[in-house]
This record gives C-alpha cells, structure tokens and sequence, in this order.
C-alpha cells in the first residue's frame, strides 16, 4: 500500500505541483523590499553608527581623558594622549579611533563616565583616500556638533532603560 | 490601400536574388529572437524575484526595462580571455556552433498557417537533428578550454543531454503517430477539429506532453537539471573559461533553446496557432471586426502559448530545489524512457482504435 501511495505520488508530480502552487502564489504576495536610498528602514535609538566626541551646552568639551574607552576598546581602535590644560583640568591632545580596526561594540560609550563619546546614527559615510577612516579629535569633535541635536535626542530616548 | 502596398511589397520582394531574400528571412526571425532572448533574461529576474518577494531590476530605465540592453553592452566591452594552452580555433567556434544550432531550427517552426521559412516534409526529423548537434558546442567548448573543470562541466551536460534526448525523442515519436505526418504545419493541422482545445494533442499523449517538456528543460540544462552549472554551488559548467561576447554567445544560444523548446510543445501538443475559443465560442465571435481576428487562429495565440511554457522555466526555476546528478540519470533512463515506451503502445491502440475525437474510427 506504502509503495503504492508513493508511486502515485511522485507519477502524478503531486508534491511538485503543490510547490508550485506556493511559488505561484508568492508571485502575486507583497514585495518586502526596501529601496534603499529612497527608503529607509527604521534606527534603534541604540544603534551603533558612525563616532562623535560630544560638548556640554557651554560649548566645553566633555572629554576628560580618563582612558577608560581607549583601555576598554577590543579592537585597540582608540589612541589617546593628554595633558593639563592652563586652567589646570586634564584634556586631551590627542583622541585618535582607527574606523577601520573599529569593530562598533560601544563599549567605549558605555565605559564613558561624561557620555563624550557616542556611537551616532550616522552610518552613511565614507572614505575616499587613505587615513579619512582615521578620525581624529577635531573630526570627532566637528561629528558632534553637526548631530548633537538627534544624539541627545536618541540618548534621551534610550534614558529610561539604562 | 494596404492590400495595394502588400502586393506592391511582394512584387518587389519576389524581384529580388535568392540570396538577398533568404537574408531577409534570416533577419525577419533572428532579430526579434534575439529580443526574445534579452528579455527573456529580463523576465526570468523579474518572475523569479516575484516569487522570492522581492522586486528584481527596477533601477535601468523605467521598471528596469533597458536592463537586457545594459547587460548586452557590458558583456560586449568585456575581454575575451582565452585560456593558455587552450585550443583557439576550436575555443572560438564551440559558442558559435552552440548558437547555430540553436537558431537553425528554427527555420522549421511554423508561426502560423504558412508563415514558415522552410516548410520542410521531416521538419521534425530535422528539429531533432539539429538540436542534437548542439551538444557538439557543450563537448568541444569543455575540451578546448584546456581546463579540467570546464572538461568535466561538459562531460556531465554533454551525458545529460543524450540521456534526455532519447526520451524526447520517444515523445515526438508518440506526436508522429497521432499527427501522421513530420511536417509541423501538418501536425498542428491535424489538431484542428470541432471540439478546439479537446483536440489538440495535450489530452491523448498527456504522459508524452509533460515527458516532452521535463526532458526539453533537462536538455536545456536549466534548473532543476542545472547541476552542470549548478551557480550556487559550482562556477560553472563547460563555459566556466568563456568571459565576455563568448561567454554571452553561449546564453543566447541556452535561451533561444528553451525558446524553441516551448515553441516545439506548442507547435506538438498545444495546437501551434490554433485558437482555443474555436469548438464552444458561438461562431459570431470571430465575425466581429477586429476582436474576431484576435479570437481567431493566429500567431498571437501561437506567441502565447509559447510565453506560457517560457513562463513554466521560470516558474520551475524558483521553485524546486537541483536534482541531485544519479537522480537526473535515474528519472531520464529508468523513468521517462518505460513511460514512454509503454505510452507509445497505448497510443497505437487509441490509433487502432479510432478513439474520438482524436481519432476517426477504422473503417
């Protein structure tokens, strides 16, 4: 009997037509596709994007070369030098992140004790010549200020989870 | 008027050396072909990603209609690479005899009543020839590339294609009783009658008619049978060392056969030109002025029927998963050929028997 369903079935292309009828009816389903410069899809507040070294509302900024990012960084991605400034707090000279060793965990984020440094939502860049992946303090610097108003809004956003 | 401008054209026409005429019938079909055949790649994208529920190309050209064209320009300024060690003239000549043979038998195919360029007696004597003689581009391009991959790609398609060749040879054999006749415009005429699409020759032969079409996309090489292409699982098959024009060349030549397979099954079992409204539409319909024409037998319907079996490739395509290589051999030798065999017996005694409405009665 066993050998006999199986016979017929597979003469009569039974499970062949029932597959067709399932492509045949995705033919006529809705695309899911999202055409990508025209449409977007939608950003965590959470999301890991392009870094940004941000500054207090006096224009101050809020880095305070602690080190904690450049120890916590896996991918060694964080170069940081320091020095006392004139008015006596310790700054930085120098806050280099290699984009391309960059692995985009935020843990520096998290281990910032003065939220200075952000990963934004920006992940449209990109660079042409060797070293614009090498961003340095005044890129990171310039790379908040342009954003700050969303990045204090998706921090805003994330505030209650923390 | 037109009648005037038709007489005055075929006067001028007839004027004509033989040469120059058959050149004009050679270009008649082969450049509307091969607008077929680039957008036939442009369909196979656009059905395939419906049904994966995506959209396909959409960005060359409104709806990504120009994009058969960008492709077709890209492949022509590619370099043709011709491997070290490997045979030139012979390099150079397997597409050339794949697209011959591909596009030569077409000569045969009827498009409509008389609309043939050579109205051959053996036409499918003649078709299965000629498409044999394609397997000869397969080997030779897999052996004069001096590589083991494309080699062994060839060897594989090259026992494939014979495998299926027997077993379509078998169904036509069944075509050729039933029609009487190895001319194609008789074989469509005979699957004229009063009761339309009943008589045509899908319903009696029906085992021989799906035998036909599985075998036509194994012959082709196309998915599920892909296995000696196989791109997502291999590079390639015989054509792994072709790049640029060649490499194209070779994909007009598999497209313009799963053409012509599907022109073949229409021609064989789907009643060629005929009009399936004829037998149950009251014969009003194809008096009226220009609707009626339309109704009527004519080389739409043929065109249709045919971009119904094109559409089937397709459709397989996305559908089944690759046939592993010992299943494509065991469904060709020990499947398709005792079907069909045992169906050709069946069939001389539907023939013997008179059955109707295939068949007038003895006597």
């Amino acid at each position: 009997m066993n050998v006999i369903t199986r016979v017929f079935k597979s003469l009569f292309l039974l499970e062949l037509l029932r597959g067709l009828r399932l492509t045949g009816r995705y033919l006529f389903a809705r695309k899911i596709t999202v055409q990508y410069p025209e449409e977007k899809t939608p950003l965590s507040p959470r999301f890991r994007g392009l870094h940004a070294l941000r500054r207090y509302p006096n224009g101050e900024e809020r880095c305070i070369a602690c080190k904690l990012c450049e120890v916590v960084c896996p991918a060694l991605a964080i170069t940081i030098e320091s020095e006392e400034r004139e008015d006596g707090t310790r700054r930085t000279t120098r806050y280099d992140i290699d984009l391309t060793k960059c692995i985009f965990c935020g843990f520096c984020e998290e281990s910032c004790p003065v939220d200075s440094i952000v990963e934004t939502h920006v992940f449209e860049y990109h660079g042409e010549k060797r070293g614009d992946l090498l961003m340095t303090k005044d890129r990171l610097l310039a790379v908040g200020d342009k954003y700050e108003k969303e990045i204090a809004a998706a921090r805003a956003q994330d505030a209650p989870y923390r | 008027m037109m009648a005037e401008a038709l007489q005055a054209f075929l006067e001028f026409y007839g004027a004509l050396p033989r040469p120059v005429q058959i050149l004009g019938q050679i270009v008649l079909l082969v450049a509307p072909l091969m607008v077929c055949v680039a957008y036939l790649t442009y369909a196979e994208r656009k059905v395939i990603s419906y049904m994966q529920v995506r959209i396909g190309p959409n960005r060359v050209g409104p709806r990504g209609w120009l994009q058969p064209i960008a492709d077709a320009l890209k492949l022509m300024f590619k370099e043709i690479i011709i491997p070290s060690g490997a045979n030139k003239f012979l390099f150079i000549i397997s597409p050339v005899i794949s697209i011959g043979t591909a596009l030569a038998a077409w000569a045969v195919i009827p498009f409509a009543d008389g609309v043939v360029i050579s109205d051959l007696n053996a036409g499918l004597l003649y078709v299965l020839a000629v498409t044999s003689l394609g397997v000869y581009g397969v080997i030779i391009a897999g052996w004069s590339s001096n590589s083991k991959y494309a080699l062994l790609g060839a060897m594989r398609s090259a026992a494939q294609i014979v495998a299926y060749e027997i077993a379509m040879g078998f169904a036509l054999v069944g075509v050729l009783m039933a029609a009487g006749s190895l001319n194609l415009g008789e074989i469509v005429r005979a699957q004229a009658g009063e009761w339309g699409p009943v008589n045509w020759f899908a319903l009696p032969l029906l085992p021989l008619f799906l035998i036909y079409f599985i075998s036509g996309v194994a012959e082709t090489n196309r998915a599920p049978f892909d296995v000696a292409e196989g791109e997502s699982e291999i590079v390639a098959g015989f054509h792994v060392e072709y790049s640029g024009m060649a490499f194209a060349v070779f994909f007009l030549a598999e497209y313009a056969n799963m053409i012509l397979i599907s022109a073949l099954a229409t021609i064989m079992f789907l009643g060629g030109w005929l009009s399936p409204l004829h037998g149950w539409a009251p014969a009003g319909w194809f008096e009226v002025p220009v609707l009626g024409l339309l109704l009527d037998d004519g080389i739409h319907w043929f065109l249709a029927k045919t971009a119904f079996f094109l559409f089937c490739y397709l459709w397989f395509r996305a559908t089944f998963p690759r046939y592993r290589y010992d299943q494509i051999m065991r469904l060709g030798w020990k499947v398709f050929i005792p079907i069909t065999i045992v169906w050709l017996l069946v069939v001389g005694g539907f023939i013997l028997g008179g059955l109707p409405p295939w068949w007038a009665p003895a006597g």
